[in-house]
This record gives C-alpha cells, structure tokens and sequence, in this order.
C-alpha cells in the first residue's frame, strides 16, 4: 500500500489521532503556564526560591524524554500507563521555558522605568502587575511559544506510554517496518507544530511595544 | 491640590549628618557628614563629578535608599517614619532618559501618580491637559502618543509633566536634561527655570555642567567624594577660592562665564 492511500484510507483515524494530539497538548501547556507563572512571577521577588524553581526545571529538561515517561510508570498518582502520565511529563518539559521566560521577562526591563515607577510611589504589587507584567508579556509569549513546539514533539514519544495521539503511527510505522505509516504520523505533527509556531509568533509581535 | 497634603513647614527638606555607604562594602563612604537644610521654595542645586555622591544624596531624600546613619526629614518627619509609598507620591522625580512607561500613553504616563492617588477620571484628565500644556506639548498632539514617537526633549517634558501632576511640594530631577542635544537642552533649561520660578516647588537639581547649576539654581551645593565642600549662591560661587569650585568655574569657558556671572 503507498502512501497516498494509505492517508485516504486511514484519513478518519489520522484526524482523530491529531485531535487527540492536540487535546494532550492542550492540556498540558496550560498547566505548563498556570504553574510556570505564578512560579516565574514569585521568583523575581524571592532570589532563594529562584535558583530551586530554575535549577529544577532545568534538571528534568536534561532527562531524555522516553526515559522520563519510563521512569513516571513506576510512580503512583502521577504515574502509570496512559494520558495522565503523558501529560505530567508533558508539562515538566513545557515549564522550563515559560519559567525561564517568564523570570527574563519580568527582570530583564530597563532599570529606569523600575526606577521611576518605584519613585512614582507604586507599591511592588503595582509595579509587578502594571510595569513588569506588561513589559515582559512579549517574551513570555515567546516561552509559551517555544514550550508549545517542544510538546507537540514530545508529545509523539507519550504513545509509547499508551496516550494515544499521533505518535500512535509512528510506533506502529516502525514495528511494521512502514515508512507511509510513520509519516502519517510524523507530517502531521511537523504541520501542527509549525502552524502552532508561526500564529504564536504573530501573537509575540503584536505584543511587542518598544 | 490634594486635601491630604498638611501645611508645609519653612525648610521642607533637611539631612541632618547623614552618612552613607554600600552594604557590601562599608569602608568605602560614598556620603559623609552630610548638612543641609533646604528651605521652601529653593532650587537647590547639587554640582559634582560622575560619583561624588549627588544621585545617592537624591535617592536619600524620597527613601530609594535609606541612609546609614543620620536623619532625613520631609516636611518635619524623619523619612524612615513616613510611608515610603506616601512620601514618593508627593515628592515628584525626573531622571535622565525619562523613564517613562513605554506601554503607557503620554497621556497615561503623565496621570500614573493621580491614578495612583484615585483621582477621578475627569480631574486627571483636566489636569493631563494642564501639565502638558504647562511643558509646552499641545494636548491634542500628544496625548495619545506612546514615548517612542517622541523626540528626546519631548520625552523629557513629558517626564516633567508627570513629576508634576499630583502637584508635589518637592521636586527631585537626576541630571534630566544630561542626554539631550545642547541646542534642547539649551531649551529646556531656559524653559524650567522660569518654570521654577512661577511653581515656588523646593527642588532638588543634580547635575555636573556649572553652566546649568548657574542658570537654574538659587543655590549651590558641590559635593567632592561624598562631601560638601561648598554652599553658596551662584554669584558667589563663581568667587569661591576651594580647589574643587574653582576646577567647575574653569571648565567653563571664558567668555560664557563672564556672560553668566
């Protein structure tokens, strides 16, 4: 069977397979950001913190992704075979980057106008909510975008796991020694993570101000 | 203008041997012995090279820092009583480069201290249109603009018009005219200084250029490693026999010091 049909017969399953991709990486960056954060956001304000909440992010991002979902197995709760696994793993990989992000972000704004807001009498609340917030939101955006491309990628691996999406035909392509079967995965996930990339990267621009 | 602000005393501002260094390293001073008491309505100016301690000085009187030893007093209380945030919004500060809020308006930029204080919409904007009027922006023209569509003088008005807005007593600029062109500059200075005669603010002016503190101040203060080494008003100090006084008035050239003095 060549590749062409092998899509046409298989069309149905191909886009229930992306939807469900989709849904796992849904739900994961949006965990990824409502902890990423609130996280990026407490550690401008306490240094202690900082260096806990970055170096763990950084530690799991070393981890090789099909070993991470291996060692969550064994773990309960988080763990076991299936999606709930692949999402934990998911957003440990996605933090790393809103984190980092939101953290440069949030400090990296020029010393003056913290200067003049502190001057100005704002309160640190007020500064975090109406100048460092807005100012950084540009390269958060740019964090968010980089997590939602590496978990489209990832997400492909959660299959071996049991999680579905559309790492399921590539799992199967490669047992089947099937190249078209591999691709039916793999084209869709590589066309998901670039349409994901270029209307996030439209989102940045528009909210980059200076 | 606002109802809180309690009648002001005679010297509104005073450091009273106020000393201060680094945290991290105490043994290099970079204010000693500091006296000064600076009645209502004067533009003091302090004079000094690049780090004898005048923006540390500035930054002591609105609680950015908080000195090492010695006291600080605004308007009769020591400013480590005052509520800090209480104490910046009625004491009003411009810096070099502005610092304006470059996601705000010039409009929102210039009404951030009444917003913060709760005016109600219609009085800010009144005042807004007031204050850049009162620095030579046309309302119509400027208001809606954000600071990267402004020319460097421009930007540097506005950050005038917004220390001003909430009507301080007190005024604290940080070299604001620094960056600019000699021709803006030029333009600003003339413009403020009768500004600062008709508002009757106490203001606090840092600078290194003589040449500004003459045209600006009522009087001047030189700071020299952290030190005042000199008092006096721009007439005298022009006279001053201090090696230091005497090392700002030659750096003028000739003929604009005789013009100035």
């Amino acid at each position: 069977m060549n590749s062409s049909s092998f899509v046409i017969v298989h069309l149905a399953e191909i886009a229930s397979a992306t939807l469900e991709h989709i849904v796992l990486v849904g739900i994961s960056l949006a965990i990824a950001i409502l902890i990423g954060l609130p996280t990026g956001m407490l550690i401008v304000r306490h240094p202690r913190l900082r260096g806990i909440a970055l170096g763990f992010a950084n530690i799991v991002q070393t981890i090789p992704s099909l070993a991470l979902f291996g060692f969550l197995i064994p773990i309960p709760f988080l763990g076991g075979i299936g999606r709930r696994t692949a999402i934990v793993a998911l957003v440990v990989y996605a933090l790393l980057p809103i984190l980092r992000n939101t953290f440069v972000g949030l400090t990296g704004i020029d010393p003056a106008v913290l200067e003049a807001a502190e001057a100005m009498g704002m309160t640190e609340t007020q500064i975090l909510w109406r100048v460092r917030l807005p100012l950084a939101l540009s390269v958060i955006m740019a964090g968010i975008r980089t997590a939602t491309v590496i978990t489209i990628g990832v997400a492909t691996i959660a299959a071996a796991i049991g999680a579905g999406g559309l790492g399921t035909f590539i799992f199967r392509g490669v047992a089947m020694v099937s190249d078209s079967v591999i691709l039916a995965g793999a084209i869709p996930a590589a066309l998901l993570a670039l349409v994901a990339d270029g209307a996030l990267a439209l989102i940045e621009r528009r909210l980059r101000l200076t | 203008m606002n109802a809180k602000i309690p009648p002001i005393p005679q010297i509104t501002l005073e450091f009273q041997k106020v000393e201060y260094w680094p945290r991290t390293t105490p043994d290099r001073k970079i204010l000693s012995d500091i006296r000064l008491a600076i009645p209502k309505g004067e533009t003091l100016v302090l004079l000094g090279r690049s780090g004898s301690g005048k923006t540390t000085l500035l930054k002591l009187a609105n609680r950015l820092l908080q000195p090492k030893a010695g006291v600080i007093i605004v308007d009769g209380r020591s400013t480590v009583e005052w509520d800090p945030i209480q104490l910046r919004r009625r004491i009003g500060y411009v810096i070099q480069e502005a610092g304006l809020f470059p996601h705000y308006t010039v409009a929102e930029n210039v009404g951030i201290v009444p917003r913060l204080e709760r005016w109600d919409a219609k009085r800010r904007s009144e005042r807004v249109k007031e204050m850049l009027q009162l620095v030579g922006l046309d309302p119509r023209d400027f208001a809606a603009r954000r600071p990267r569509e402004l020319s460097g003088g421009q930007r540097q008005r506005v950050g005038v018009a917004r220390a001003l807005a909430a009507d301080p007593p007190i005024l604290l600029m940080d070299e604001p005219f620094g960056a600019l062109d000699p021709v803006t500059r030029a333009e600003l200075q003339r413009e403020f200084a009768s500004l600062a005669q008709r508002l009757q603010k106490t203001i606090i002016f840092v600078t290194h250029d003589l040449r500004e503190a003459l045209l600006l101040g009522t009087r001047i203060v030189l700071l020299k490693s952290g030190r005042i080494v000199a008092d006096a008003t721009p007439q005298e100090f022009v006279k001053l026999e201090h090696p230091e006084a005497k090392a700002f008035v030659a750096s003028l050239e000739a003929p604009q010091a005789q013009a100035i003095s």
